[in-house]
């Protein structure tokens, strides 16, 4: 046996395929769940956690099936409840590294009241949300993320739901790590999912995914040659709004956003600076939701990071200070309680 | 049951040996009812009485003033004799205003005291209590058959706290220290505990506990100085088997009992809760004891708490949750889900009347069929019952022992009656209790890969937790293969595996004691079998059967599913069995089902327990068929 090369704390290094399972993947042929599990197998590889130390959850959708494909610990939970079971996982369990995989059905519908919990609390972990914009799994009813109007087996005439703008979504639950990315970008998903990991607290990754049996195309416009630049916008810490091969950026006057030709009246010095710790900034940002050919382009990458503490360090902290105020629990001490008589 | 042994005079005062009374406080639900009861009842078991007391809250926190619908009660049964059960019908009523006395006349035994607070019966309450023409009990001759005692407690404790600056409202809180006073008197009890009592609670607010000082002493010399009061009675201390006794709530030795076991297994303590009725407690309790490494956490809803729970025993924590009948219907799911990951998990049903939101503040048994059959698919799940407000302890230490040693949710059943009512308890030292030991995986067990499924000749598999090296395994909702736990959609398999969830849990019968009688005649006529709360009452009655010659036995039931190897046995060594329970027949269905045995039922569906001699009227109808 050769000597295994060693990560700096003494795990072995991995590639992607030393973290894959020896389960047979059953999306469909062509789903945009392939190169995502691509992704987040070579990024967990990097992280250099050992694979016995690292969870993946989730809860019921075709996204949902992620776990069984990691050759990690993993559970595969009930629609809508990974967040809940995650949270009982890592408030028992900090050490670990955990992944939570949902799709806009589990999340955002029936796991809706549980998401948002999930986020204002701040566990530790990272929330990968495969949007494809319809119920895959269950072959194609509109979903909360589906656009108004769209034509599915439930929704013949249309849907008339108006759907959840995800980011905002998030944002409004406070959550300490909010970004977009896409299946088709690999590039930019693996970046993100980095900083994703690299950020302690409950970091959402929304990732739009394509569905190509059931909503074929429904992110297009982000991915295609013809397209993408004007309808993509891609942020970076630091950097002007630019878009459109560098012709067009986003400007900031007075709370009021506005798309603007980069030429002779404006230059790069008149642009929005993205800063991924301006929460208000980032609010603005999840706003840019509407049709990218109405004006504004669709946003991908980090819009917003905040350090502030995880539940699990709290709790454990209240524990420990428990500890210091009455001593480590006695048993006897418990069971006798305060007053106590006898009986001879 | 309240039976005058001796009686002396002494100045005056006529001193009479009890050896037992029942008292019942009642007034409005912002009376103080509840701390008067208890803390009456917490010197009372200091001093050696053996006791048992059932509080009956209304729903509403703070219902309309002066009206029926917002009476409080606190019912007390103490004695120098073993006491079961907090007693059928009351020897002495203390009553704060005209409505907890029209809401409670009902339940006095022929002769009993009443102690009425002449103030809470002016004009205002009398309409309140809906008292015809405003007529006043207390004078219009109709409580005659009754020994009346009026004290005008509100002026009283005015008058005693005159000198200090509170409000009217402030002074009038304190009404409630004056009966205590008075009744410590009436029965020769001292002040100290109350006194310690009064010093912890509101040691930061003096002017608060001078005042409650003041009028508890106050009541107490109002019994001795004012010369209207001709009888004290006295109630020796109890005779019980010897050793250190505390005082027990059930929700409180439910909590007790959980950490206890997760300790003695050396498991983390996860409570992942929502609040509801009468649940919450339990939560109380547990967040009190965060030095014992308990984690409690109080969730988004009830899915979210039992999810949670699930995702800490995932973890290599117990995971535990508690909730009450609509919480529970909403844990089904996940419910099954800890089924097929057979991983340890206890679900705690503190059941109250139902269906829907039903009769929150009451209690009842009728969740025994949606402990048994409250999933969907055939998801199997052990049950365990608390029988009385110490047994919570037992039950819940044997809920999670079978939860941790079998791999397997657990459900254990108390409810409202035993959650809030309190006994003695001698309690255990810690060493005394069983060990628990949790089945960690001790390696890989086999060549290739983990088999998170294979399991040991009790049906129950291995516990391999995050962090063991090479056991990494994925495990999920879907049916998985026999041993390998990948996700398997053969027909066989299916079968198999249902098969061998359903063993595991029919072997834990072969892991609990057997099913003994614990009162009454080992066979005979009658054997009256019961489960949960009402093992006081069925106790109770069956021992005065057998004072009247009757033989008839009594077992009751810890564990409702799987039933212990015996019971059809022990059925069988009497001509007939009946089955008191305060639902439908639920328990009786089971037994019928599965012993093909004629059982007899009994039911009660009025949001209070039974009392004896519904139990005995029955089961001299049976014997005398």
């Amino acid at each position: 046996m050769s000597e295994m090369e060693t990560n700096s704390n003494g795990t072995p290094k991995m590639t992607g395929k030393d973290i894959a399972s020896d389960q047979e993947v059953r999306w469909c042929p062509g789903c945009g769940d392939y190169s995502i599990l691509k992704q987040v197998q070579t990024v967990v590889a990097e992280t250099g956690v050992a694979k016995e130390d690292i969870v993946f959850v989730s809860g019921i959708g075709c996204s949902s099936r992620f776990p069984y494909y990691m050759d990690t610990y993993g559970m595969h939970g009930i629609h809508g409840r990974a967040p809940a079971i995650a949270s009982g996982l890592k408030a028992a369990r900090p050490d670990i590294s955990l992944w939570m995989v949902t799709g806009d059905g589990d999340a955002l519908s029936i796991g809706g009241n549980h998401i948002i919990h999930l986020l204002r609390r701040n566990f530790d972990l990272n929330i990968l949300l495969f949007n494809n914009e319809i119920y895959g799994l269950t072959k194609g009813q509109y979903s909360p993320t589906s656009p108004e109007g769209q034509v599915t087996k439930s929704t013949p005439m249309g849907s008339i739901d108006h759907p959840f703008n995800p980011l905002a979504l998030f944002l409004g639950a406070d959550a300490s790590f909010v970004a977009r990315t896409m299946d088709r970008d690999p590039k930019q998903l693996r970046d993100v999912l980095q900083r994703a990991d690299a950020h302690k607290g409950a970091s959402m990754i929304e990732i739009y995914q394509n569905c190509n049996v059931f909503n074929d195309g429904a992110f297009f416009t982000y991915t295609d040659k013809k397209t993408k630049a004007e309808s993509a916008l891609f942020l970076e810490h630091g950097k002007p709004l630019i878009f459109d091969e560098g012709k067009k950026g986003i400007r900031l006057v007075d709370m009021h956003t506005e798309v603007v030709e980069l030429g002779e009246d404006f230059n790069e010095n008149d642009l929005w600076i993205h800063d991924e710790n301006d929460r208000l900034k980032a609010g603005i940002l999840t706003r840019f939701f509407d049709d990218p050919s109405a004006g504004f382009p669709r946003p991908f990458g980090i819009f917003y990071i905040e350090d502030r503490p995880t539940y699990e360090d709290k709790l454990t902290g209240q524990v420990e200070r428990a500890k210091e105020l009455k001593g480590e629990g006695d048993l006897d001490a418990l069971l006798s309680g305060g007053q106590t008589w006898v009986h001879q | 049951m309240s039976e005058t042994i001796t009686d002396n005079t002494t100045k005056g005062v006529k001193h009479e040996e009890k050896r037992a009374v029942v008292i019942l406080f009642a007034g409005d639900s912002g009376d103080g009812i509840q701390l008067t009861g208890s803390q009456f009842t917490e010197t009372n078991a200091l001093f050696g009485n053996d006791v048992s007391t059932f509080p009956n809250f209304p729903a509403e926190i703070r219902a309309p003033l002066g009206t029926m619908a917002g009476v409080s009660g606190f019912q007390l049964h103490f004695g120098s004799v073993e006491i079961f059960t907090p007693g059928d019908e009351c020897d002495v009523l203390v009553v704060m205003n005209a409505a907890a006395l029209k809401a409670n006349i009902s339940q006095l035994k022929r002769g009993a005291t009443i102690i009425a607070n002449k103030g809470g019966f002016d004009k205002k309450n009398l309409k309140l209590a809906e008292y015809i023409d405003d007529d006043n009990p207390l004078t219009n001759g109709s409580l005659d058959k009754y020994r009346l005692i009026q004290i005008d407690v509100s002026m009283l404790t005015r008058n005693a706290l005159e000198d200090t600056g509170l409000g009217m409202k402030e002074k009038d809180r304190s009404k409630n220290m004056f009966v205590l006073g008075f009744l410590y008197w009436m029965y020769n009890r001292k002040l100290d505990s109350s006194i310690q009592f009064l010093n912890q609670k509101f040691g930061k607010k003096p002017e608060v506990l001078e005042a409650n000082l003041k009028v508890l002493k106050a009541g107490y010399n109002y019994g001795d100085t004012s010369e209207t009061f001709t009888s004290r009675y006295e109630v020796k201390p109890a005779v019980m088997p010897p050793g250190t006794y505390r005082s027990a709530m059930g929700n409180q030795a439910t909590a007790i009992g959980l950490i206890a076991a997760t300790q003695k297994a050396g498991l983390g303590l996860f409570y992942g809760s929502y609040p509801i009725t009468p649940a919450s407690d339990i939560l109380h309790e547990l967040s009190r004891h965060k030095n014992f490494g308990v984690k409690t956490f109080q969730a988004e809803d009830e899915i979210a708490a039992i999810c949670s729970a699930i995702g800490a025993s995932y973890g290599g924590g117990l995971g535990i949750t508690a909730s009450s009948g609509p919480g529970i219907a909403l844990k089904g799911e996940a419910m099954g889900l800890a089924v097929m990951l057979e991983i340890p998990l206890v679900i705690v049903n503190v059941q109250r009347g139902g269906p829907s939101t039903g009769l929150p503040t009451k209690t009842e048994q009728a969740d025994l069929w949606q402990a048994m059959f409250g999933r969907n698919g055939e998801a199997p799940m052990p049950i365990v019952s608390a029988s009385s407000p110490k047994d919570c302890f037992y039950a819940a230490y044997e809920a999670v022992r079978i939860a941790v040693e079998h791999m397997t949710p657990v459900l254990l059943l108390t409810d409202g009656y035993i959650a809030n009512g309190a006994e003695p308890w001698r309690y255990p030292k810690a060493n005394e209790l069983k060990p628990i030991k949790p089945p960690f995986a001790k390696g890989k067990n086999s060549e290739g890969a983990y088999l998170p499924y294979r399991r040991d000749e009790k049906g129950v598999r291995d516990w391999a937790i995050p962090g063991m090296k090479e056991l990494q395994h994925r495990i999920g909702g879907l049916e998985k293969q026999n041993e390998t736990g990948n996700v398997s959609y053969d027909p066989a398999n299916h079968e198999l595996m249902v098969n061998l969830r359903a063993e595991k849990i029919d072997k834990i019968a072969d892991h609990i004691p057997p099913l003994v009688v614990e009162s009454g005649v080992e066979e005979g006529d009658l054997l009256i079998l019961g489960w949960g709360s009402t093992q006081g009452v069925i106790k109770n009655a069956v021992l005065e059967l057998n004072e009247e010659g009757q033989k008839v036995g009594h077992a009751h039931l810890r564990y409702l599913f799987p039933f212990q190897r015996n019971l059809g046995e022990l059925m069988g060594r009497y001509k007939k069995v009946l089955i008191p329970e305060m639902n439908s027949g639920q328990l009786r269905q089971l037994i019928r089902a599965e012993y093909l045995v004629d059982a007899h039922g009994l039911s009660k569906i009025k949001g209070v327990p039974f009392t004896a001699n519904e139990i005995k009227e029955k089961a001299w109808e049976l014997l005398e068929a």
